[in-house]
């Protein structure tokens, strides 16, 4: 199959229908996405090499946004430019936006029925024991680190978040220019 | 302008969620809850909860919501284009930059140390959202009639069903809400 010569115009509709069937199929998050992105482009139709899908892959995942949505901007702009990004990209948010604008639609019909609401409130407790789940496990792997910077940091942003509510975005900003002088001053002491 | 105020929301949601779906919940409720009002805390976890149980990255979804709640298609597809837009950007530039120089030192340091700081705003998310199941006015209130205590037995069983047993998530959630469901209605009967 590799042989095979595929025009631009092949590539971008394997691209756009891969990202679309993904996109709609895929429940669990982005890192599924991203493993089956690789299953499809690398193990099915050798477009991409192994290795350098990996480093692919971690470029999604360090980037800021929705993993799934950042997989298939990378994959198609790896495999057909920016063309190929923008195909991918409008292939794997049309099935989410056409299923939260149906659910948008019937919202509050759907809402003010009596066991409905009583199941999204039930489901709430579910919602929060995923939540506390994924915190577990992330906050656990920080500690097992013992780098006890990267505690203190956790630490720290959890308190001025939640006790004194400072905004989010401005806890972002600092830890990142924070990390970003703590590898460069690791960096130039390796040298 | 509504539409510019959605598009600028959810630009910062998506230039700002390192760290996959999780970490984008915290900024989105800063955004829609704390910031502007468009939901209420509890309208926030059952966006949530839909989030969950469809398809799509948590960030498209609510972006989709938020603005079809707010103002209808068209601002549905702006709040989903601002969110999208800085993946689009950072991805390409960062996918250009390694094609190129095959180096990524310095971004992969600086997320070492973003990581913590996600965690606790995700863990942040999770508080709020299980204070504004457990107890009916939203606040940590010990008066009886304002705390639900089944909600509490829920996440209790459905947090041993994700540690001990493994279960799936979606599985989990459908399991207190149908449990809930089934608790209403012996109550109204």
């Amino acid at each position: 199959m590799k042989e095979e010569p595929k025009s631009k115009g092949y590539v971008l509709r394997k691209l756009f229908f891969a990202c679309l069937y993904l996109s709609t199929f895929t429940f669990g998050g982005g890192y599924v996405i991203v493993t089956l992105l690789k299953e499809k482009f690398v193990d099915q139709y050798h477009w991409i090499e192994e290795d350098e899908m990996l480093d692919l892959v971690a470029i999604a995942q360090s980037s800021p946004g929705a993993i799934a949505v950042n997989g298939a901007i990378i994959v198609g702009y790896k495999l057909a430019g920016i063309p190929g990004m923008l195909v991918s990209v409008i292939g794997a948010i049309i099935p989410p936006m056409v299923i939260l604008s149906v659910i948008s639609v019937f919202y509050d019909a759907f809402c003010s029925n009596y066991y409905i609401a009583a199941l999204l409130k039930g489901m709430t407790a579910g919602v929060g024991a995923v939540i506390m789940s994924v915190v577990y496990d992330m906050g656990k792997n920080v500690v097992k680190s013992k780098d006890w910077i990267n505690v203190v940091i956790m630490i720290i942003s959890f308190c001025l978040s939640y006790f004194l509510n400072i905004n989010i975005i401005y806890i972002i900003l600092s830890v990142a220019a924070f990390g970003m002088v703590r590898t460069i001053v690791k960096g130039g002491r390796e040298k | 302008m509504i539409y510019i105020q959605l598009f600028l929301s959810f630009l910062q949601v998506g230039a700002l969620s390192f760290g996959g779906g999780y970490a984008a919940m915290p900024l989105i409720q800063e955004q829609v809850v704390n910031l502007h009002g468009w939901l209420s805390m509890s309208e926030f976890t059952n966006l949530i909860t839909i989030a969950e149980m469809t398809p799509g990255p948590i960030a498209v979804n609510s972006a989709t919501f938020v603005g079809m709640q707010i103002s209808g298609i068209l601002g549905a597809v702006i709040a989903t284009l601002g969110c999208i837009l800085p993946s689009c950007i950072i991805v390409t530039l960062l996918a250009y930059v390694y094609m190129k120089y095959r180096n990524m030192s310095l971004l992969q340091g600086t997320l070492s140390s973003l990581r913590p700081a996600v965690v606790a705003m995700i863990a942040k998310a999770g508080v709020t959202i299980l204070i504004s199941a457990f107890f009916l006015d939203g606040t940590v209130n010990l008066i009886r009639q304002n705390v639900c205590a089944q909600m509490i037995v829920f996440f209790v069983i459905a947090m041993v069903l994700l540690r001990k047993f493994k279960l799936n998530p979606i599985l989990a959630m459908v399991l207190c809400g149908v449990a809930n469901v089934i608790l209403s209605a012996v109550q109204r009967a």
